[in-house]
């Protein structure tokens, strides 16, 4: 499991995403994943063994980069990364969950051939309903994530710049010893672009929790002239009346989309039951 | 995510390219990035640890070698094909777009192939024109901007075989040796020419798309 693993499975949320949230995948991949793989891992790669402090001491050098450099900078990116990506999976989860809903009211329904099947597996849902609240909750967190790691890398990295020279005065360094950084300004540069693209995915996230929040609005007052009720579940488990009423509810929760699908499909056979006849 | 997933992404955009489209995109994988990989990246490797000062001062090397060389010529140059590549996605994001508004008038009821739909090749015309000779507009920009960058930061484009330096801990001042400088002069030089080929065919479908979209406008006017 690599980070071409994580793009992998996160290519399959895409489709379900809004624009904004292809958006935002994309910018994850090309500008944060891709510049860390290529070129910040190469830059912080001799960040230990070019640590050089003024002193003949053993154990000095040590001890002064675990103290000015509790976590490294590529690691806290890389932790960053994994967590902001993650909840993406939520929805994701809650996709197959509705799919799976979606084929149980096929076969119930009696349209359990493969070619329904599959078109339940290739279609896009719309993002309305619980998924709606699954969608928002991981923008939530990913906006959360990244607020969290932003402060962190200012608590322990203050400024955002990598020094030259810091001293040291640790046990068991003779009194204050200069030890010297690798490649700093370099650091600071990728530092920076990270923060930037970090900024970037934060306005991108709240643009589209805004967005959605409009979109369930506009819908509520669309919806506001029609109310639908949802139907009760009464019955016995293996009654007709207990499967309509399952049928009744699965219809009721699903989204138009698999109502739109149903009713091309039941036009379809419709028209293959006349020819039949004839 | 490295450069072979880029290529297939960048890989499905070369579908809806121009054929001056197509031979950029060979050219900036092949002469570029390839070269990138598996030639300049073991040049450029042991950069810093062979950089050599003539002191005995710990910390001086760093330090020089910091002032010398802010940002290596392996991470521009990676930054820079990132950069010119991205603009490419802006014509994938309109495709998809245009087909995603094909597959919902399908789904509304106008009959539409859907395999068809997936196969065929989409014209670049109308608002795709638009987004694709911007993109070929912001690749031309991030080409010359970079460029610049490399002449500004390095005072030309070649390596010197010894520096001086005398930034602090340094004493006095100092002779620095950087490692293998001809071989970093022939790989900027080959890089700065294959991005010159680049802009060049940039330039070269920018004028093609211009042209195009002029006779057609002449030949509905006539």
């Amino acid at each position: 499991m690599n980070w071409a693993g994580l793009y992998t499975v996160l290519s399959g949320v895409n489709r379900h995403s809004t624009a904004i949230g292809r958006i935002w995948l994309s910018v994850i991949f090309i500008f944060r994943i891709m510049v860390l793989v290529v070129a910040a891992e190469s830059v912080w790669g001799d960040e230990k063994s070019a640590f050089t402090c003024n002193t003949q001491q053993p154990g000095c050098n040590s001890v002064c980069y675990d103290h000015f450099f509790p976590v490294s900078h590529i690691r806290l990116w890389a932790l960053q990364l994994i967590l902001v990506t993650t909840p993406a999976l939520l929805v994701a989860m809650h996709v197959a969950y509705q799919q799976h809903q979606e084929k149980k009211l096929l076969v119930l329904t009696g349209h359990a051939d493969p070619k329904h099947m599959e078109e339940v597996k290739k279609h896009k849902m719309r993002i309305a309903g619980s998924l709606w609240w699954t969608y928002v909750c991981s923008v939530v967190f990913r906006l959360l994530f990244e607020a969290v790691f932003m402060y962190i890398f200012y608590l322990l990295y203050p400024g955002y710049q990598m020094m030259r020279l810091v001293k040291c005065e640790a046990y068991p360094c003779p009194n204050t010893v200069d030890c010297f950084i690798s490649r700093p300004t370099e650091k600071t540069i990728f530092t920076v672009f990270m923060l930037v693209t970090s900024s970037v995915c934060i306005i991108l996230n709240m643009a589209e929790l805004v967005y959605l929040v409009i979109r369930a609005c506009a819908r509520r007052g669309q919806h506001h002239s029609n109310p639908s009720g949802k139907s009760s579940f009464y019955g016995h488990k293996h009654s007709s009346e207990y499967k309509q009423n399952e049928i009744n509810q699965l219809l009721t929760e699903q989204d138009g989309s698999l109502k739109d699908m149903l009713r091309r499909n039941s036009g379809l056979q419709e028209k293959g039951d006349r020819c039949s006849a004839c | 995510m490295d450069w072979g997933t880029l290529q297939a992404v960048l890989g499905g955009v070369n579908k809806h390219s121009t054929s001056i489209g197509k031979i950029w995109l060979t050219v900036l994988f092949i002469f570029r990035i390839m070269i990138l990989v598996v030639a300049a990246e073991r040049v450029w490797g042991d950069e810093q640890q062979d950089f050599v000062c003539n002191t005995l001062q710990p910390g001086c090397r760093n330090v020089c070698y910091d002032h010398f060389f802010p940002i290596s010529h392996i991470r521009l140059w990676a930054l820079q094909l990132i950069f010119v590549s991205t603009p490419a996605l802006l014509v994938a994001m309109h495709v998809a777009y245009t087909r995603h508004e094909k597959k919902r008038r399908f789904r509304n009821g106008e009959k539409i192939d859907i395999e068809e739909l997936k196969n065929e090749k989409i014209h670049i015309r109308g608002p795709l024109w638009w987004t694709y000779t911007s993109s070929i507009f912001f690749r031309i920009v991030f080409e010359a901007v970079f460029m610049y960058v490399f002449y500004y930061m390095y005072d030309g484009y070649q390596m010197p075989r010894l520096v001086k330096c005398s930034a602090w801990p340094c004493p006095n001042t100092v002779d620095c040796f950087v490692s293998r400088p001809t071989e970093k002069t022939t790989f900027t030089i080959f890089m700065l020419a294959v991005s010159g080929i680049c802009m060049m065919l940039n330039l070269a479908e920018l004028c093609y798309l211009v042209i195009k979209i002029c006779m057609k406008e002449s030949r509905k006017t006539t």
